[in-house]
């Protein structure tokens, strides 16, 4: 048996919430719901969403948890293919790098008004000494040796040696036992041109002392070697001084450095001039 | 019967506000009749009489009056059970202490009444705090002049019964 105290208190309570609960029913909230209606909304909405947050946490925990099971695997196989795609991303590069590098040799070979044919560079220098690289062209495509070789950006070099079925070697300019008749192109001053070991790496030689040349004049192929067409591109007049006579100098020819404009470290791509005594070519016809 | 007497006791309270005591004071709202006698039913029995007969009568005048129903069951439960557990522990027989009783209940029933009110900001009742002071003025004095009838009445009934009948008077209600 309850006391009459706490009787009457429970009595209070009951009927003060029933009046409260009364109005509640009666009085509409600022959006027309009933205050009661909203109320037990808010009330349950509440529950509704602590309730939904805790099934959520639960299940997200656990799906965590159960893929925490797999996330070695997974991770290994996700670091696999990242390789994987940077390996393909790198060879998606080198296509593309690989297609400009064809697509030049290609505009060149249609500008050159001679027999070549297409080559790739397989090899560099075999020692420090000699400066060649090896070409994906041999006999079997009617290469021999003393061929010209070229790049759209100038003259390359020549074939040299014993060639292979599939396979040539190319003795570049820049080599110090190469050599090839060439000229200025403005003042038509004709001498020879070879490779050394100094800065920079050509030299022209046998240029009288009398004649135009200045520094950044243009340094073309004379043909007069019969090995390299007339009229290409060798490379640009860096420095001009004049014969001293001191030494070997005889002081009867310039000292004039070229700096070439193909970069031998950098060729991919290469035209051979698959005929010996090519036609000359008009001056600045193909560059 | 417990319950029939708070429902009479409410009734005849709803009654006289509604009836007689327009044609007593008119317009004027000085006097809360169903206040006065839950007060009376407070102070005459206890707690649990006291808030029943405070929520019965303010919803009957919530009902008649228009206004939320339950406000004025609030306050006068609220009003009802705190006199009546005052009551039980302090005797308030002289004619002040009721007044004084009266008075303050009713600034207390119009503070909640009002206060609840003011909660509800779309609902207003057409008072303010100086009626409420007029109103527990009003209570006192009914308050004062309803204790003095019941001592009255029972002895002029008594009287009357005497002449005609036994005579059995019976001094007080009993809950």
């Amino acid at each position: 048996m309850l006391d009459s105290h706490r009787r009457t208190g429970y009595i209070l309570f009951a009927v003060l919430v029933a009046q409260v609960i009364l109005i509640s029913f009666q009085v509409r909230s600022e959006r027309g719901v009933p205050v009661i209606e909203s109320v037990t909304f808010g009330v349950f909405s509440e529950i509704q969403r602590a309730a939904s947050g805790l099934a959520t946490g639960v299940r997200d925990n656990w799906g965590r948890y159960v893929s925490l099971r797999n996330v070695t695997e997974e991770n290994a196989s996700l670091k696999q293919r990242i390789a994987d795609l940077e390996v393909n991303l790198q060879e998606a590069r080198a296509l593309a790098w690989r297609s400009e590098s064809l697509q030049a040799i290609l505009d060149y070979k249609r500008a050159v008004p001679l027999p070549t044919l297409g080559a790739e560079v397989i090899a560099g220098d075999a020692t420090p000494w000699f400066r060649t690289l090896t070409i994906n062209r041999g006999t079997t495509d009617g290469l021999r040796a003393g061929l010209a070789v070229l790049a759209p950006s100038g003259v390359v070099g020549r074939l040299v040696g014993r060639l292979g079925l599939n396979a040539a070697k190319v003795q570049l300019l820049g080599d110090r036992n190469a050599a090839a008749g060439a000229m200025i192109e403005r003042s038509r001053a004709a001498g020879i041109v070879s490779g050394g070991s100094g800065d920079p790496p050509l030299r022209l030689d046998y240029v009288s002392n009398q004649a135009d040349v200045q520094v950044g004049d243009r340094v073309v192929t004379s043909g007069s070697e019969g090995i390299y067409p007339k009229g290409f591109l060798i490379g640009l007049v860096e420095s001009v001084g004049l014969g001293t006579g001191r030494y070997q100098d005889s002081g009867l020819y310039q000292n004039i450095g070229v700096r070439p404009e193909v970069d031998f470290d950098a060729l991919e791509d290469v035209l051979v001039v698959t005929v010996r005594r090519a036609t000359d070519v008009r001056l600045g016809e193909t560059q | 019967m417990t319950v029939a007497r708070i429902a009479v006791t409410i009734a005849v309270a709803v009654a006289l506000q509604t009836t007689l005591l327009p044609y007593l004071v008119g317009n004027w709202s000085g006097i809360d009749l169903v206040l006065v006698a839950v007060i009376y039913v407070a102070m005459m029995t206890g707690p649990v009489p006291a808030l029943v007969s405070g929520a019965l009568g303010g919803i009957v005048q919530d009902a008649l009056s228009g206004g939320l129903i339950g406000v004025g069951g609030v306050a006068k439960t609220l009003v009802g059970f705190s006199v009546a557990m005052l009551s039980a522990q302090v005797i308030v027989v002289p004619a002040l202490p009721r007044f004084v009783v009266f008075f303050l209940s009713t600034l207390v029933h119009g503070f909640v009444f009002l206060g609840l009110y003011s909660m509800l900001e779309s609902y207003n009742p057409n008072t303010g705090i100086g009626p409420v002071f007029g109103q527990s003025l009003g209570n006192g004095v009914a308050g004062v002049v309803l204790f003095e009838l019941t001592k009255v009445l029972p002895r002029l009934g008594a009287l009357r019964l005497r002449g005609f009948n036994s005579g059995r008077v019976k001094p007080r209600m009993e809950w």
